[in-house]
Formats: structure tokens, sequence, C-alpha cells
């Protein structure tokens, strides 16, 4: 499996770490609800078997946080960019969960 | 047919045309008492409980392919019952125990083969831990012995103990772990289980649930609908996407773990040894083959095939732990799609949705936990209500805090 890095290029799966699932929202601690949320949120996944958009650190390169999307029936990658882009993005108009 | 010393003594004289098939390859019928879904070694063994314990004989095994066919047939056949913590020892001892009766219960070679595994340990705070391991086990009536180097080098003198980095200071042995063949337990159980009269359907993938109102009350399958008022889910990796199509979130993740095989040898290694340093271990098939693991890919995947950075880092662990097997080939590797739950801790529950049961988040580590697993999954469908030896394994114990994390390492699917 190779990654292709927006700044360092396809580079070698073992350069990176992955640390999981980058769908998720931390929910508001204050909100009524904030346990049952929290509890989604530290504990639930989707685990979809399909197109899978994770968190992966570039620790043997660039050291980035990059978002990936890749199949998890295949492995095939079909997406990679800066997770930072993708926190702006998030707070600009891009509809994300 | 039975098998004893007369069943093989009247084959033998009539050139083996007496034996019959082990078990029955059965069609579905429209309706049963209860279905599993998963012909694995826990989907069989809940089965067979069912109807041996339980007295539940008009019930079935969905089998999406053939039985055997997913982490029943891919693992390291490693079992022990080496935990540390409550809610795990009794249930991985209970497991233990019913291993050491099976083949006399099932009236099948499984295969068990009390060989012990040693667990080294590398460091003076890695002692401490291992002894700690050690006087919960025996604490609970497992038995564990912490060896000193001198004692791990009698035993296995082969290994590499001065290791610069890290040298091996002892080990903490549990004799009466080993190994099973996991095809013959996956065989044992639905032939004990087909001989009870449950049926065993495979090429029958579960695609839906049947639901009146809340309750689920069947299956869709791609064989036809079949109404149960139980069901009960042991689908290992595919738990997060079965529970789904009934409306269920897990707290699972479906991470690739790999194996190997190497080339046939004569005997040298006699036990289970695993390396406290890394995440390596290894034992030797009965064909001769060394076989061996290590970590998790560490990424989502259902791809059951891994790739090459984990190769390399068992491999490297390997050399660091016994340098002598660098020169052996490797016959085969493999990967097996594992229900990773949060804690690395398994469940055996009712679910929220009536008439839903759930086995899953097995991790790599259900193999040993077979016949407890199926034992106390068949309690819970029987009775609903949990089994004592796995009252800790609740689906809810994610929102209450109860978490059973024998490594401590948190939320992280990928660390267990
Ligand atoms: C490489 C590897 C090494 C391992 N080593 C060890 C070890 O040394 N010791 C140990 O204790 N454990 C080990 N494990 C873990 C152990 O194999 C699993 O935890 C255990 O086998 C899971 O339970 P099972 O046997 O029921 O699973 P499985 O055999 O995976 O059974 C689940 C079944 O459900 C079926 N299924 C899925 N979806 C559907 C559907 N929609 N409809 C119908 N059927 C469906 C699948 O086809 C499959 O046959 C290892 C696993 C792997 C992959
Ligand atoms: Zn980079």
């Amino acid at each position: 499996m190779r990654i292709p890095c927006p700044y360092c290029g396809p580079r070698d799966a073992h350069e990176f770490t992955c640390l999981g699932d980058a769908t998720l929202t931390r929910p508001d601690p204050a909100a009524p609800d904030a346990a049952s949320a929290f509890h989604d949120y530290v504990y639930r996944r989707d685990n979809p078997a399909g197109p899978h958009r994770e968190l992966w650190y570039h620790g043997g390169g660039c050291r980035s946080w990059l978002e990936v999307t890749r199949d998890t029936r295949t492995h095939a990658i079909t997406d990679a960019r800066f997770a930072a882009d993708r926190s702006s993005a998030a707070q600009g108009t891009e509809d994300r969960p | 047919m039975r098998y004893s010393f007369l069943s093989l003594l009247a084959n033998a004289v009539s050139g083996q045309r007496l034996w019959t098939p082990a078990w029955r390859d059965a069609a579905p019928k429209p309706s049963y008492d209860a279905v599993i879904v998963g012909g694995g070694g826990h989907g069989l063994a809940t089965a067979y409980y069912l109807a041996k314990e339980h007295g539940l004989h008009n019930i079935a095994v969905l089998e999406k392919g053939w039985i055997g066919s997913g982490n029943a047939g891919r693992n390291t056949t490693i079992i022990r019952s080496n935990y540390g913590l409550p809610g795990n020892i009794p249930f991985y001892e209970w497991s233990m125990t019913l291993w050491e009766g099976l083949e006399r219960d099932l009236n099948y070679n499984t295969m068990v083969s009390q060989r012990g595994i040693l667990n080294l340990y590398h460091s003076d705070p890695q002692r401490d831990a291992y002894a700690r391991r050690g006087n919960a086990m025996r604490l609970h009536g497992v038995d564990a012995e912490l060896l000193d180097r001198e004692q791990v080098r009698a035993m296995l003198p082969f290994l590499n103990f001065d290791n610069a980095r890290f040298p091996i200071q002892g080990g903490l042995l549990q004799r009466r772990a080993g190994t099973a063949r996991h095809d013959g337990v996956v065989w044992g159980y639905a032939r004990a289980a087909s001989r009870l009269g449950v049926d065993i359907v495979q090429n029958c993938a579960v695609t839906g649930f049947l639901r009146d109102g809340e309750r689920i009350v069947g299956v869709e399958t791609s064989r036809g609908p079949i109404h149960a008022p139980k069901v009960g889910l042991a689908v290992a990796g595919h738990s997060s996407h079965v529970a789904h199509m009934a409306g269920l979130r897990l707290p699972i993740e479906s991470h690739v773990l790999q194996a190997f095989v190497s080339e046939g040898i004569k005997p040298l290694i006699p036990n289970v040894i695993t390396f406290g340093a890394g995440h390596f271990y290894i034992s030797q098939s009965d064909k001769g083959g060394l076989v061996f693991g290590g970590d998790i890919d560490g990424y989502n995947s259902y791809a059951q095939r891994g790739n090459l950075p984990v190769v390399e880092d068992v491999c490297e662990g390997g050399m660091a732990l016994m340098p002598r097997i660098g020169r052996l080939r490797l016959l085969r590797g493999w990967g097996g799609v594992m229900d990773m739950s949060m804690d690395g801790s398994p469940i055996i529950d009712r679910t929220p949705i009536p008439g839903l049961y759930l086995n899953a988040g097995w991790c790599y580590g259900g193999f040993k936990a077979t016949p407890a697993s199926g034992w106390c999954f068949a309690h819970a469908i029987a009775r609903d209500e949990p089994h004592p030896a796995a009252a800790a394994f609740r689906l809810d114990r994610f929102a209450t805090g109860h978490l059973i994390d024998e490594k401590g390492v948190g939320a992280q699917p990928n660390l267990h």
C-alpha cells in the first residue's frame, strides 16, 4: 500500500500511522445529551466495507496529518489531502458530517 | 456413525467404504426456533450447546460461504487462559476446561495439545507485570509459573538470550495452554451439532432482517426468508456490517491480521513462545511448519490480506528472538478480518432489539474462546440472561464505563 502524500508524493505505508475514522466530530460537552453523544463519538464506528475516510500521520516524512479516502475491501486509495485543509473547509461552507 | 476403535476396524477390513459424511449439508427450512448467523467456530459451538444443554433441536446455522471459511480456518490455533482481569479470567478458564474434555464430548479429534505457552519478559517492569498477571491467574485457580532466565534456557536453549536491547530475563508459563486443530474444531462442532438435529446451511448469506414492529422475527437470506423468534449473530469480522442491517452501530472496527507458516522441519519448538519486546508469537504444527504472526496491520480492512510493513515487522521480531529461523523459507502467508472491539474484549449479550443476540468483538483471540463462547452465547439465547462466566461481556459496558481493557491502551482498536 502506498499513500499519495500531497507534500511528499507517493510513499510506502510503513512511513505512516493510522488513527482511524476521520468523519467523527467531537460533541459539545455542554449539550444536554453530552454523555450519550460522547459514547457515540468515543466508542461507536460505522466501520464500512467500502470507501472509508481516515486520518493518517506521515511520521516518517513531512509529519503532516492527512485525510485519506481508502476502500476497506481493496485498500485502493482514491484521495489524500492535508487534514488541516479539511478542518478549515469544515468551518467554511463544505458540508461535512 | 460414532467414531471408535470398532468403526476404524470395520472400515479397515471393508476398504474404507462404510464411512458416512461427517455432518449433514442441509437445505434451509422456512422457520426454526432459533437461527445462528455465521458458521465459524463460535456459531457452530453455539448451535451445539443450544441443542445439547438447552434442548433446542429445531435450529439452524446459516453460513454465507462454507463453514470454517472465516477466521476459524485462518487462525494460529493458540489456546490459553492466561488473562489478568477479573471479567476475563473465569471465562477463558471455563473455555480451557471445555477444551480439556472436548474430544470426548464431541467424539472428534480436535487435536488439543497442551504443550504450554511461554510469554517472555525482557525487563524488570515487565517481570513485575507478568508476576502480577500470574498471581491473578493463580488466585482464580488457573495454572501459572514465573520462570527465570536459567529455567527458560533449560527449556528453550536456542533463543537469543543476549540480545543487546532485549535480553531474555525469564517468562510466564501456562503449562495447560497449547494449540488445537482449527478445522478439526469446526468440523467436530458441526458434526456433533448435526447429530443432534441442527441444520447446517452453507452458501446462505444473511442480507437483512424480518421485523414485527421492533422485534426481529427472522432473517432475509440469499436462499429466501427464514423465520425464527431468536436470531444470534456470530459473524466475527462482519459484525458491524450485519448488525447495521438491524440498525445497530457497534463499538467495533474490522482490521486485518496476518499469519505465516514456514516449510516443514523436524521438531524444533516444543510449545508456544511469545516475544515480549515486540509482537511475535510462534509454535510448530504437527506437520512441522513453524506457524507465526504478530500485530494487526492497524487500519480498517475487509480485504483478508495485509501489507508488507507488518510482514517485515513480524520477521524482525522472529529474528530478534530466534535468529536460527532466518534461513527457513516461508510457505504461505494469509490474512483474516478481525472484529476489533474498542476495549479489546468481546461482547456476548442480548441487544436492545428484542429477538436479536450478539456475539462479537473477539479481536485476534477468539479461537481459544470457541467452546466457552458457544456455551455462554447458547445460555444467553436460550435463557435470555447472561451466563455468569460471560456476565462482564456486556454491549452497554462502553456506555456505563465498565470496560475490560487487558492492555490498558484505551478506545483505540489498532493498539489492542
Ligand atoms: C491470522 C489469524 C490468527 C489468529 N490466531 C488466533 C490464535 O492463535 N488464538 C486465538 O484464540 N484466536 C486467534 N485468532 C482469532 C480467531 O480466529 C477469531 O477470533 C475467531 O475465529 C472468531 O470466531 P469464529 O470462529 O466464529 O469466526 P469466523 O470463522 O470468522 O466465523 C464467522 C462466519 O460468519 C460468516 N458470515 C459473515 N457474514 C455473514 C452473513 N451476512 N451471512 C451468513 N454468514 C456470514 C463468515 O463467512 C464466517 O464463516 C486469529 C485470527 C486470525 C485471522
Ligand atoms: Zn508527507
